[in-house]
């Protein structure tokens, strides 16, 4: 086990190299001159580009220019955006809203999904179920941010019931109706996923024999289906976690809070290579902590597997 | 009892237990933002949108919005403008010309910092040497361009390190030498370019960008007040005596990721002045809001422009093209159906807010609508040698500019009988690099918003032979002598003259197509009043009354 999870740990590394390389590439790339956009529509004075190139090294070649961001990580100096902020600081301020968002939003899928997808499944073909299949329909068909302005401006303006925006602080209880929305569509996934699991477990010769060894329904249904039917579910999850916070970025906006999602578009939009490169690292190595912490719970859930 | 029942009762609950917390954070929410109407003293802190300053705190660094609503609030000049653009002292007692180049500026006495040491006639010549040294990097660096050593202290290495032009006099006194006339430079003094720094700002000017001390109507609330992409808190400067007295009891500005949610908060009542109305709400805002809606012309000219070098675009047949192409735009119908009537069509190459602007300048009738007369140009020039290929127009993808585009190409489209069609850039950046490394093939987008009230702003760095942003060019030796004439004139009033008779050469040669003038369109809450919407169409931010 200990070595399953060192040798994953270690297969870290390259992935962190090749994806800060990808992306500080795929940043070089990207069209126009930030520093000649910095002045608008008024160009700026010759000698003040000249310096601001130097500053942010984009008179050096692109290897040169990875090199040093390199340098700098291992340092734990992530750069400086334009605007003369470190990149730590942005992040250290984005990444924890952000994750509060992300984590709310797998909690309601989590615990909703599984316990309505549970309950249709148990209940193939009856009113509950085809509600949720029809329901859960719609909300997978209906773009996020439809469903974003919708509830900003019925709940927010029309009623009157929440903020329509989020306030600074970000709270967990500020962010409820935002992680609604962005989990919305993984819910009505993670209901269809558990329910479809459920019925086909249901029928499985090992539910057939611990229903005639006399145990009762509610011991049957809850170590014996859906303990087998979580492991689909659990796998969606877990790289769900990380397509939530990287998806964030429209619930973000319509909602206006200062999460990852905005921090990544301006600093795209601005041509900021060390700030989008050091968000999309952490992203990525977000991404991979919890893949491997997924792998972790196929043993608990499925005693057969076992990682030597 | 069922496993499934008890699950459904789990859920109840938990559901129910969802919605009591999403009611405690409406209510926590709204009356954190209650609370700042009920302030003492009856004076409200007004709330109003913005957006993350992109630099930090330092005057002659600051070139977008975000960052200039509050150096304009927490800095005072020389000079201030009123919501017309009409420049009055603040901390200056008077700003002397003793001939066309040399001017002695003299300070208000006992005027203060915010931590209270005095203003000083050092204060301003140290910030402008600061904001002119090219080794510093300052973005409005160019605007010191006047000043006699600005060569020097320009160049990359600079050869000096101070501008020649200023000498401090006394405390109160100090003088500027100007290179060559520039009569609207007293004009210039209210522009940001020009504010002072303490001393404090230069022991470390980093720290001092994220808390700086002003000497306007407002300073930060703490040394956090600014809290990066959300918002920053101003309170009144007690150490301000100036003109500019506030009148309420703080300012916060928030910053938005997206138009639509400040608008959707200014609707729910917790946001007091909005001013910029998302595209979505365009076309109902004015009914949304009624009298607290705002829709008047800002100092902003838009228009496309078409490179001097492009075949066919050039000489008599390229002057008759340009006339063709103005008179193919049906301006007013676009501004009303795209727009919503939130630009009004443009009527010179300047702005209706700006001093000396005229709406009937001689020659101005190339910019209506008058499609048998287009026709007849294009013929004429047709005759003299025949087109061939496309008409395209560059814009950026990211500024929703691609409607109006698309309306102009088919305006014509129809009316001209060519191919004429769009040219998306994915970003402004992109557009710009084009632009500047003169690779572009076709036409561009291009706009032009003042920095400060003047005419000559909009004239002289556009349209003057080889001026910083004359994108397409264009060279007229007869326009040149008369913007000369107009920067060494007596008067402001002379020079706007001068420069209005200049614009009749550019309505000849069309070196931009003039399209409209962007409006501003925007909003207050029904807990504020007397909001006035500046010139430069930022609001008047200490004007405005919340009880």
């Amino acid at each position: 086990m200990a070595w399953y999870v060192g040798r994953r740990v270690l297969q870290m590394i390259p992935v962190f190299f090749g994806a800060t390389l990808l992306v500080y590439a795929l940043v070089f790339l990207l069209p126009g001159d930030p520093i000649a956009a910095l002045g608008g529509n008024r160009p700026l004075a010759p000698g003040v580009a000249a310096q601001l190139r130097h500053q942010y090294h984009l008179d050096e070649s692109f290897f040169q220019q990875y090199l040093t961001y390199l340098k700098g990580i291992l340092t734990l100096d992530f750069g400086t955006s334009y605007s003369g902020r470190p990149v730590t600081e942005v992040m250290a301020q984005a990444f924890p809203v952000t994750i509060r968002l992300a984590l709310l939003a797998l909690l309601f899928e989590g615990v909703f999904g599984i316990g309505a997808g549970l309950i249709a499944g148990l209940r193939r073909g009856g009113v509950f179920d085809a509600t949720l299949l029809v329901a859960s329909l719609v909300v997978i068909a209906v773009p996020i941010f439809v469903i974003g302005f919708v509830v900003q401006i019925v709940f927010g303006v029309k009623l009157g019931w929440i903020n329509p925006t989020v306030g600074p602080e970000a709270s967990w209880g500020q962010l409820v109706v935002p992680a609604l929305v962005l989990g919305s569509i993984s819910f009505a996934y993670v209901l269809r996923l558990t329910r479809d699991s459920v019925t086909e477990n249901l029928s499985a010769d090992w539910v057939r024999t611990a229903t005639a060894k006399g145990l009762s329904r509610r011991r049957v249904v809850s170590t014996h289906v859906l303990r087998n039917s979580l492991i689909p579910v659990v796998t969606f999850l877990g790289a769900d976690l990380g397509a939530l916070m990287a998806g964030a970025i429209v619930t973000e906006g319509i909602f206006n809070i200062p999460g990852v999602g905005h921090a990544l578009y301006q600093a795209i939009i601005r041509g900021e290579g060390p700030t989008v490169v050091s968000i999309v690292t952490v992203l990525v190595v977000i991404y991979i902590l919890t893949s491997l912490f997924v792998d972790l719970l196929y043993a608990v859930l499925d005693p057969r597997i076992r990682y030597v | 009892m069922t496993a499934s029942t008890r699950v459904t009762r789990g859920l109840v609950a938990a559901a129910a237990a969802a919605l009591l917390l999403t009611a405690c954070s409406g209510n926590s929410s709204s009356s954190s933002s209650g609370g700042s109407g009920s302030n003492a003293a009856g004076k409200g802190i007004v709330t109003a949108n913005s957006s993350e300053p992109q630099n930090p705190l330092i005057p002659s660094n600051t070139n977008e919005e975000g960052g200039t609503k509050i150096i304009n609030s927490i800095f005072s000049g020389l000079v201030y403008y009123d919501a017309k653009g009409a420049p009055h002292n603040d901390l200056a007692e008077s700003i002397t010309p003793s001939d066309p180049t040399d001017y002695t500026i003299t300070l208000k006495s006992g005027q203060k910092w915010s931590d209270g040491t005095a203003v000083t006639a050092k204060n301003f010549v140290d910030a402008w040497n600061y904001g002119a040294l090219s080794t510093n990097a300052q973005l409005l660096s160019s605007f010191y361009a006047p000043i006699a050593g600005y060569d020097a202290v320009s160049a990359t290495p600079p050869t000096a390190k101070t501008l020649s032009g200023l000498k401090v006099v006394d405390d109160t006194h100090f003088t500027v030498k100007l290179s060559r006339p520039q009569a609207d430079f007293p004009l210039q003094l209210g522009y940001i370019a020009f504010f002072p720094l303490p001393d404090k700002a230069f022991t470390d000017i980093k720290a001092f960008g994220q808390n700086p001390v002003g000497d306007g109507p407002y300073m930060l609330k703490s040394p956090t007040a600014w809290q990066h992409n959300v918002k920053i808190d101003l309170v009144p400067n007690p150490k301000y005596t100036g003109p500019r007295k506030p009148q309420n009891g703080g300012l916060t500005l928030s910053f938005y990721q997206s138009q639509e949610a400040a608008y959707n908060d200014l609707l729910a009542g917790s946001l007091d002045v909005l001013d910029a109305v998302p595209p979505s709400a365009l076309g109902t805002f004015q009914k949304d809001l009624g009298d607290r809606a705002v829709n008047q012309p800002a100092a902003i000219f838009q228009s496309f422009t078409i490179p001097e070098k492009l075949a066919h675009f050039s000489g008599a047949e390229g002057a008759l093209r340009r006339q063709a192409i103005s008179y193919a735009i049906d301006r007013p119908t676009i501004t009303k159906a795209i727009f919503k009537g939130t630009r009004t069509p443009a009527k010179d190459f300047t702005s209706p807010t700006i001093a000396g602007y005229s709406g009937d300048l001689p020659g101005n009738t190339v910019l209506s609508y008058d499609p048998s007369k287009a026709k007849q140009l294009w013929a004429q020039a047709d005759a003299m040698s025949p087109w061939s290929g496309t008409f395209t127009l560059a814009y950026n993808a990211d500024g929703g500019h691609q409607e109006w585009v698309d309306a102009v190409a088919n305006g014509l489209k129809n009316t001209l009988g060519i191919q004429a069609q769009g040219k998306p850039y994915p970003t402004f950046a992109a557009l710009r690099k084009d632009v500047t490394d003169r690779t572009m093939t076709g036409a561009f987008r291009s706009g032009w918003q003042a920095d400060y009230p003047g005419l000559y702003d909009f004239i002289q760095p556009l349209y003057y032979t080889k001026a910083s942003s004359n994108d397409g060019d264009y060279s007229n030796p007869q326009l040149d002598k008369l913007i000369d004439e107009a920067a060494a004139a007596k008067t402001l009033n002379e020079s706007n003259q001068l420069l209005n008779q200049a614009q009749a050469t550019l309505f000849k040669d069309l070196p931009a197509i003039p399209l409209w003038y962007a409006n501003i369109s925007g909003g207050s809450s029904q807990n504020v009043s007397n909001v006035q919407v500046g010139w430069d169409s930022i609001p008047l931010f200490y004007a405005i009354n919340k009880q």
